[in-house]
């Protein structure tokens, strides 16, 4: 029970004053970073780490945390209410929480995935709390052969992601991975497809560019061709009663991917090098692949809404975990408050825990108090983001392109990446008038850039036998579970040729 | 909120020392827009915690009248922070914070058009020596049953490092070709990443910084084997070198502050006076002393010829490693 108490102090600890308004400030100001298209956790974090001087470093690391907190159920609003992902962590949100909104349903999508966020920043709170020594040693023998395993299997989910035309989804998948393959090879140590050799190519291509371009400019190519610019969105009806009848609709159809969310994003933000990110959208695949009627995601399901924001507000409690622990961080948020830890005098490791007990402890108590305090802001600002939602269209499509423009900067600040944007976002909507699933594409971009080098570094490590992946305990079992997962529709598709074939005749 | 304040705050302070001329340069050069700090890696890192290290003791103690506004530029092994200066618009607000891709980017990328000796000193703010760490479960303790496990291993130990052609494959690659080893060697993206394989048993050795290995090697998982610097280092007085050991070498990161090329002589002036303060803060100095860097004071003069040496070290070096 020394756990509780220890608990116990810190959430004392994170309610004294000043860390209570820091908390309340942070994750305010978070909400307002994760909602603004690329925008996202770093940047608001990096942003105002120098402010964090003027408090003692236990408040600095609440504050920052806090911002950490806000940003995750931050990105859902502009992912839901424009349909343009408001942070990297919350491009599943869009694939249904958009159609929610097109369907008059904004307030619903919304208060799934403030539900979701708590839900998911709770579990892994408490899995933080109970387990974090355990998790660091189990985070550490991930290798590259696992992490390259686990990746496999988030792909493997996502092959049936694509209105189940598999060809097309495969070419989607392999476009987004050649896009991941642009700038520089870090095992060969030499620049790669640096394209017409542009000097911004050599960056390779952000994720966040490619998302804003699919679903912001494209979204709104899309949309403005489907309605000849005629939408009268949906009149979103704001009641107490509305909100309530929503709250239960939540749970009753998103408790599902909630739980998935919880746990595999808890999962996947605890091993470095993946994030929130990866969590998002691998628990994303993975509520489509259990769910008994896979083909309502993608449509408006509170279940693909549910899984993609528990599970970024999991894995970003869990990309605390390496952090504290071990002094690795598992996301690039976290690699920045470790930078900040070392600015304030710790220094992050295997000792923290023993060394700090007061500052890790509160870090902690504060990340219970961080989660009641977002949820409790983003419910009561609900309302007013749907409100947003009944302009007209012809208002709204060019604020949602001055937003994907001034987001696109604000990410790099490079023009080039502005260029890339637009694009992506015309072919983007060619490639979906042409039937072309994007999601898939933007997940490779994700897991691309984890994906390759630890195949490479797996291959290099067994002096390029494959069978490395086959003979370690944690890599073959996921190993076998993918590739299963991937011949599955594969055989389904040449089955039902097969009887298509066979009636023709 | 506290945006608002803090704002007002600064807007309030800003008003106070533009009306009250007492600067610590009041009649020379001052910044007149924020300075762009281009970090030659991505968030994160080892050089981007240095440069917003460096940023928050200038901004804690007020020591510039404009931000150093941190940029991470790290694309291309550091190529994309390089071509920012060359090509710097603004060649008196422009400033790199570097490492040692700053002496192998160029030479590895031919076609980026980039010299180095073009670039404005500013000041060096310290030096990174690197060290040879296994992990304790290995029960290797010295230097000499390292290299005759690596021996006896033939080819399969299995060491980490940075990408090819950067720091850590040049340490190592120097190690191979001294002792006669065959190693296997994995590049990884960071320090960072590095540091979780050793502690995670996935490989056997590395060459981190002691910043990277520090919290390992206090909880006793890692052991230092030996430094590759030119003295013993003060926070391992038991480490030998490998100069002890009879090889005329040894190898730094370099921390140091780089202004753009065709940098005017007062902004560069500047500049240096407040790196110089920077550097003689009790807050930088602490750093120094708990990330184990190695202060290497040296004026612009001699950072040029320190320049030089350094490319030819290197161009010989990046030889080994290409094999």
């Amino acid at each position: 029970m020394e756990i509780l108490s220890l608990l116990a102090g810190g959430v004392l600890t994170a309610l004294e004053p000043l860390n209570l308004m820091l908390i309340i400030a942070g994750v305010s100001v978070g909400l307002f970073i994760g909602a603004m298209p690329g925008l996202g956790s770093v940047n608001g974090v990096a942003i105002l780490l120098p402010i964090t001087f003027l408090v003692p470093p236990g408040s600095a690391i609440i504050f920052l945390a806090a911002i950490y907190y806000g940003a995750m159920y931050g990105g859902a609003i502009s992912s839901v209410t424009l349909g343009i992902p408001g942070a990297s962590t919350a491009v599943a949100t869009t694939f249904d929480g958009r159609p929610l909104a097109l369907q008059g349903r904004a307030s619903l999508a919304l208060v799934t995935a403030a539900l979701a966020s708590f839900v998911g920043g709770s579990v892994a709170n408490i899995l933080f709390t109970l387990f974090a020594p355990v998790l660091a040693t189990l985070a550490l023998s991930f290798g590259p052969p696992e992490i390259f395993a686990l990746m496999l299997l988030a792909f493997a989910t996502f092959v049936g992601l694509g209105g189940d035309d598999i060809p097309k989804t495969v070419f989607s998948i392999c476009l987004g991975l050649v896009l991941a393959s642009v700038g520089f090879d870090t095992i060969s140590g030499e620049p790669r497809l640096v394209l017409f050799d542009i000097p911004g190519f050599l960056r390779g291509i952000g994720f966040i560019v490619l998302a804003i371009g699919v679903y912001g400019i494209g979204e709104m190519l899309w949309t403005i061709e489907q309605t000849r610019g005629e939408v009268t969105t949906t009149n979103p009806r704001m009641t107490a009663r509305g909100m309530m009848n929503d709250t239960r609709e939540a749970v009753q159809r998103g408790w599902k991917g909630t739980t998935i969310g919880s746990f595999l994003g808890f999962f996947v933000g605890i091993l470095p090098a993946a994030g929130a990110t990866p969590g998002s959208l691998m628990s994303y695949g993975v509520a489509k692949m259990v769910s008994r009627r896979p083909e309502l995601f993608g449509r408006g399901n509170p279940d693909g809404v549910a899984a993609p924001e528990a599970a970024n507000n999991s894995a970003s409690t869990g990309a605390m975990l390496p952090m504290l622990t071990l002094g690795i961080p598992g996301s690039p948020t976290t690699a920045i408050l470790l930078g900040g830890m070392v600015i304030w005098g710790l220094v992050p490791g295997p000792r923290l825990f023993v060394d700090q007990p007061d500052f890790v402890w509160g870090l902690i108590g504060s990340f219970y108090i961080s989660n009641f305090a977002a949820v409790l802001i983003n419910l009561a600002f609900i309302p007013l983001f749907v409100w947003m939602l009944r302009m007209p269209f012809t208002i709204l499509a060019p604020m949602i392109f001055v937003l994907s423009i001034v987001g696109g900067y604000a990410a790099s600040r490079s023009i080039h990446d502005l260029w890339l944007i637009v694009i992506f976002g015309i072919s983007a909507f060619f490639l979906r008038k042409f039937d072309y699933p994007l999601a898939p594409a933007v997940l490779a971009i994700v897991l691309g850039p984890i994906a390759e080098p630890t195949l490479r570094q797996s291959l290099l490590l067994s002096s390029g036998d494959p069978s490395i992946f086959f003979t370690r305990p944690i890599s073959a079992p996921i190993m076998v579970f993918a590739i299963v997962l991937i011949l599955l529709p594969a055989v389904k598709l040449f089955r039902r040729r097969k009887t298509e074939t066979a009636a023709a005749e | 909120m506290i945006i608002t304040k803090r704002t007002f705050i600064g807007a309030a302070a800003a008003a106070m020392l533009a009306a009250l001329p007492i600067s610590a340069s009041a009649q020379g050069w001052e910044p007149r827009r924020p300075i762009d700090f281009v970090i030659m890696a991505g968030p994160g890192g080892g050089a981007d915690q240095i440069a917003r290290f460096i940023q928050s003791v200038a901004e804690k103690n007020d020591m510039t009248s404009r931000p150093l506004v941190p940029n991470n530029k790290g694309g291309g092994s550091g190529a994309e922070a390089l071509l920012a200066l060359k090509d710097a618009r603004d060649k008196d607000h422009t400033l790199l914070v570097t490492l040692n891709s700053f002496f192998t980017t160029p030479l590895r990328q031919e076609g980026l058009g980039v010299d180095v000796q073009e670039f404005t000193p500013i000041a060096m703010m310290g030096v990174d020596p690197f060290v040879l760490w296994v992990h304790a479960d290995s029960g290797i303790t010295t230097f000499e049953q390292f290299v005759e496990e690596a021996k006896a291993m033939d080819g399969e130990f299995v060491m980490g490092g940075t990408g090819k052609g950067q720091e850590d494959s040049i340490v190592i690659a120097y190690l191979a070709g001294a002792y006669g080893l065959t190693l296997k060697y994995i590049p990884y993206d960071g320090g960072g990443a590095v540091a979780k394989d050793l502690a995670g048993k996935q490989i056997m050795a590395t060459v981190n910084n002691p910043a990277e290995a520090k919290g390992f090697y206090e909880s006793g998982d890692f052991v230092p084997l030996l430094a590759f610097s030119d003295e013993r280092m003060e926070s391992f007085p038991d480490v030998p070198t490998l100069k002890e050991k009879g090889h005329d070498f040894s190898y730094y990161n370099q921390r140091a502050i780089v202004g753009a090329p065709g940098m005017s002589e007062e902004a560069a002036e500047y500049y240096r006076t407040l790196f110089a303060q920077v550097y003689d803060s009790p807050e930088w100095q602490g750093y120094l002393e708990s990330e184990s860097l190695s202060p290497m004071p040296m004026n612009a003069e001699e950072t040029r010829a320190y320049w030089d040496t350094q490319l030819q070290n290197h161009r010989d070096l990046l030889q080994q490693v290409d094999g």
